[in-house]
């Protein structure tokens, strides 16, 4: 018989975490996957060991994931690290691959806490070696203390490229330049939604003295920046792009991207759930209730999974999913689970404030979302965008034919990252929304998995399987 | 406009069609649907499969053959008009046993086809040390195969761009994003109604298993029925696997493709582990060297079943110009249905065989 | 041959550091890295080729998402390095184009 407990949260990060300890208060017995060795997401990676360094280099807002984490020591939550989810089912149950081995639990309540990744930002070269996520570049400072030499470039788009410069300002790094893709015009639009992101202030604040201690380290920094290129044999060794009418080139053996992030939808993709289509930040958004339930009775959807809200949000999503199980399962009073989600619905609200505003502030430049022919945009299969837009006239209509054609999203990523672009492509070769041409059918394995580790699940009648004449 | 032929789903069977129709000269325009429809097309195994074909319909192994042996022309002419290969081989297929008990089943099912063929059906079987011979990649556990030497396999999905991109430059025309729900018959033509109406002189209905509910609008009938079938697709592997086999097979760019099930669910072509599991303990067993090898993507898809499991053509009495082609083995039968079916569908040819294949058939027996 | 790529460490772990050999060359991190990250601090830019057009590649996103710094770890195909953690005498190759279906092998 398969393991069985009250709540499984799949991901450890802020809305995770939120989760898992406040329905762990409420005598929930929890159990929070996650694939890395320590809770705390890719936001709070390696808080379990930091020193004053690393520190003062990451901020101030790093160490406030440490309250997260000790929530999490309580002795209704088990928590299960390294471990990949590689199927969940429409009957709560969750599929791990652990250690080599599969292994199933069935749970009465799970909360989705997957996450964000970084939208792929496809131009030509892109793929080659040296040309890395700015999220790599921070995961490697909060996971391995390390910083990149003098010429690293950092191109993009979006608040989190600002930091990572930030953050290598303070640890001294003479950061080569920064290639702002931020098309002018966003400023303007977004004027319309700064009322409301005045809100929420603290976050205006921080990212204005971002960018200030940017412009007072006198790092290169070019606007507008089209036709960007990585140049180089194996490796990047040079930039090339556009910027004020001219065209420029950096030495750059380092060079890290960035045009925002957005929702971690395999898991609620695979489920065949409802997902809309956000015009604003050009993402996919599964539909969820004001608690987070998705149309699957007892399957919620926490934090940047659901749409992008940063670390606060995710949390309080967290832990009003977490009340909502509890309430569910008896563990508070339907009146206990509204009152107490009284006060985490208003610092909700406080934090969403900014989002309209950042989203509008930071929409990438149609360029990167729809790349030039020559672009390869499925890092995997190696397929260009230009022979997507082929595809498109041979008769495709959505993601799905594409695949079936040439092979984008077939690779072992699974169309992570290739997912936003293809349907942008197609969307812009058809002269229709994303939203019409749709996304992937995304399918179990969440994550590749030996057919080893897959033969030890329970087996099926094998005569099912054997060879027969049919025609 | 009024187009000549209208040809009622896109996927390999009405390309096939399509293309052959348009190599006749005729004019053609390709009814499909949109996206996230049911397709065969994009779910199927890829193999070009003559052994234990028509056990129970000699004239079916005869059809199944005859398209094997016209395979490679067929590739060919593929490629001469649009520069994409197919991937095609048919360096022969083994159908492996895990246990005695299938062994002599398997055998069994082909004895009866050679004998019904009268002697003409090439196949041998081999015990484990023969095969092992042959693919020492085998698990121990493995009884043995039989072996047909005009088996093969081809890239499904590069057979379908093929055709898209050959009937496109051939004039062909192909109106997509809504399914076709209803088609009239004037007396003088038909009326083809996918949201808008498109008149069309002739319907050929290719749409799979909808077919079962268009049919009956045009005096014909496709009692098909869906039979999911979960397959899975492995991460690529250097070359190994040189004969393909029913359940397991390395595709040209390496990947190895296992299946499958036969499963009756409805119009579900989700997946499940249990199911998946069980396919993957047998990929395992056959050829140990797969345990390692992780599985990518997974699915299910519909084969498009008629009660005997063989083909259905027709062409209608009652609304002349309408006719059906409906059929499970989509990839095998694409060259004759291309170079052979739709000269019969234009009415230029009347090719021996193809009047077995009516749905009259099942009106003298019970469904299976 | 490291191949120009820099990191430097900004301090390091009092934990200690571990060697793995990469190639044939060892290569020394610190605890708690993960293999993808040691190679990058160790200026091995170039992880794998890719099994398609056989061109090279890096880690890209590191947090398990893009599958380009595919590594064969202790004998076993296609693993992500940013997703496992250096121990000591981990031997990591790089994966040249396709895996091989022979290593691992086990009969049933």
């Amino acid at each position: 018989m398969p393991e069985r407990t009250d709540l499984v949260v799949i991901g450890a990060g802020p809305a995770g975490m939120a989760a898992a300890a406040c329905a762990a208060q409420r005598d929930l017995r929890v159990l929070l996957i996650d694939e890395q060795p320590a809770a705390g997401g890719q936001i709070y990676r390696g808080l379990d060991y930091t020193d004053r360094v690393k520190l003062e280099v990451l901020g101030p807002d790093y160490p406030r994931g440490r309250e997260l984490l000790d929530g999490l020591a309580q002795p209704g939550i088990r928590c299960l690290p390294e471990s990949t989810v590689w199927q969940v089912t429409r009957e709560r149950e969750v599929f791990i691959s652990r250690n080599g081995e599969a292994d199933v639990v069935v749970a009465d309540r799970i909360v989705l806490a997957t996450g964000a990744m970084e939208r792929a930002m496809p131009f030509p070269g892109w793929t080659r070696a040296g040309v890395m996520n700015a999220g790599a570049g921070q995961i490697l400072l909060k996971g391995s203390a390390l910083i990149p030499d003098d010429n690293a470039v950092l191109a993009g788009s979006g608040p989190l490229l600002y930091l990572l410069a930030w953050q290598y300002l303070q640890a001294g790094v003479k950061v080569g330049a920064i290639l702002e893709t931020t098309p002018r015009s966003n400023l303007i639009q977004a004027m319309v939604h700064l009322p409301g992101a005045l809100r929420a202030n603290a976050y205006l604040r921080k990212g204005i003295g971002l960018l200030r201690a940017i412009r007072r380290s006198r790092v290169p920094h070019f606007r507008g920046v089209t036709a960007l290129r990585a140049l180089g044999s194996a490796q990047v060794e040079s930039v090339a792009f556009e910027s004020g009418g001219n065209a420029h080139a950096l030495p750059c053996s380092i060079l890290l991207l960035h045009q925002g992030v957005v929702p971690n939808v395999q898991i609620t993709r695979s489920l065949g759930l409802e997902h809309d289509w956000a015009p604003l930040p050009r993402c996919w958004h599964p539909r969820v209730s004001a608690w987070g339930e998705t149309a699957i009775e007892g399957i919620y959807v926490a934090g940047d999974g659901g749409g992008i809200g940063g670390a606060e949000v995710a949390a309080q999503q967290g832990r009003l999913a977490a009340l909502h199980a509890a309430q569910h399962l008896g563990a508070i009073s339907v009146q206990e689970c509204e009152s107490q989600a009284r006060p985490v619905r208003r610092h909700l609200a406080y934090h969403l404030a900014v989002r309209s505003f950042l989203d509008t502030l930071y929409s990438p430049a149609r360029e990167y979302l729809c790349p030039s022919n020559e672009t390869i945009i499925c890092r995997c299969e190696e397929v260009t965008a230009g022979s997507v837009r082929e595809y498109v006239r041979l008769g495709c209509l959505g993601p799905n034919q594409t695949k079936a054609f040439g092979r984008p999203g077939m690779g072992p990523c699974q169309g992570r990252l290739c997912g936003l672009t293809v349907s942008e492509v197609i969307a812009g070769a058809r002269g229709v929304s994303p939203a019409e041409v749709g996304y992937y059918r995304v399918r179990p394995p969440i994550k590749p998995i030996t057919l080893g580790e897959l033969a030890t699940l329970p087996l099926p009648d094998e005569q099912q399987l054997e060879a027969q004449d049919i025609g | 406009m009024q187009t000549e032929f209208a040809v009622v789903g896109g996927g390999l069977v009405g390309m096939a069609i399509a293309h052959g129709l348009l190599r006749l000269g005729r004019q053609v325009t390709v009814f499909d649907e949109g996206d996230a429809a049911f397709r065969a097309s994009r779910g199927n195994f890829g193999l070009v499969w003559v052994q234990g074909k028509g056990a129970d319909m000699p004239d079916y192994a005869r059809w199944t053959r005859r398209s094997a042996a016209l395979w490679p022309v067929f590739a060919q002419t593929l490629r001469d008009r649009t520069g994409i290969g197919v991937e095609l081989s048919q360096t022969g297929g083994i159908d492996i046993f895990l246990s005695e008990d299938e062994a002599e089943r398997g055998v069994a099912r082909l004895s009866k086809l050679r004998k019904a063929l009268g002697g003409d059906y090439p196949f041998e079987y081999l015990g484990h040390n023969a095969l092992k011979q042959l693919v020492p990649e085998i698990g121990s556990t493995v009884t043995g195969a039989t072996l047909c030497p005009e088996d093969g396999h081809v890239n499904p999905l590069y057979l379908l761009r093929a055709l898209y991109a050959a009937v496109l430059d051939s004039g062909g025309q192909v109106i997509n994003g809504e399914p076709v729900r209803k088609i009239e018959y004037t007396g003088a033509g038909f009326v083809v109604t996918n949201g808008e109406t498109w008149p069309a002189q002739k319907v050929v209905l290719c749409a799979g298993l909808g077919n079962a509910h268009l049919a009956p609008m045009v005096g014909l009938s496709a009692p098909v029925k869906p039979v999911r079938g979960q397959v899975m697709i492995c991460e690529r592997v250097v070359p190994f696997l040189n004969y393909p086999s029913v359940q397991i097979r390395q595709v040209g760019e390496g990947a190895v493709q296992i299946g499958d099930s036969k499963e009756d669910v409805g119009l579900d072509d989700g997946t499940t582990s249990e199911v998946l599991a069980g396919i993957a303990r047998r990929a395992v067993r056959t050829y140990p060297l797969l345990r390692d090898v992780r599985m990518v993507r997974s699915w299910g898809s519909l084969r498009v079943m008629s009660p005997d499991g063989y083909p259905v053509y027709d062409r209608s009495r009652s609304c002349p110009g309408a006719s059906l082609v409906t059929c499970h083995s989509g990839v095998t039968l694409a060259a004759i249905h291309s170079m052979v079916l739709a000269g019969w569908i234009a009415g230029d040819a009347h090719p021996e065989l193809v009047e077995g294949f009516s749905a009259e058939r099942f009106e003298f027996q019970p469904a299976v | 041959m490291p191949n120009g790529l820099s990191f430097n460490r900004l301090s390091e772990r009092p934990g200690g550091t571990v060697t793995i050999c990469f190639e044939g060359q060892p290569v020394t991190a610190q605890d708690g890295d993960t293999v993808a990250a040691a190679l990058l601090a160790a200026g091995y830019a170039v992880t794998r080729t890719t099994p398609v057009h056989g061109v090279p590649r890096g880690p890209f996103c590191m947090m398990g998402v893009c599958f380009d710094c595919l590594l064969e770890i202790d004998g076993r195909a296609n693993r992500q390095g940013c997703m496992v953690r250096v121990t000591e005498g981990l031997q990591v190759r790089r994966m040249a184009g396709a895996r091989s279906a022979s290593i691992g092998e086990a009969d049933a």
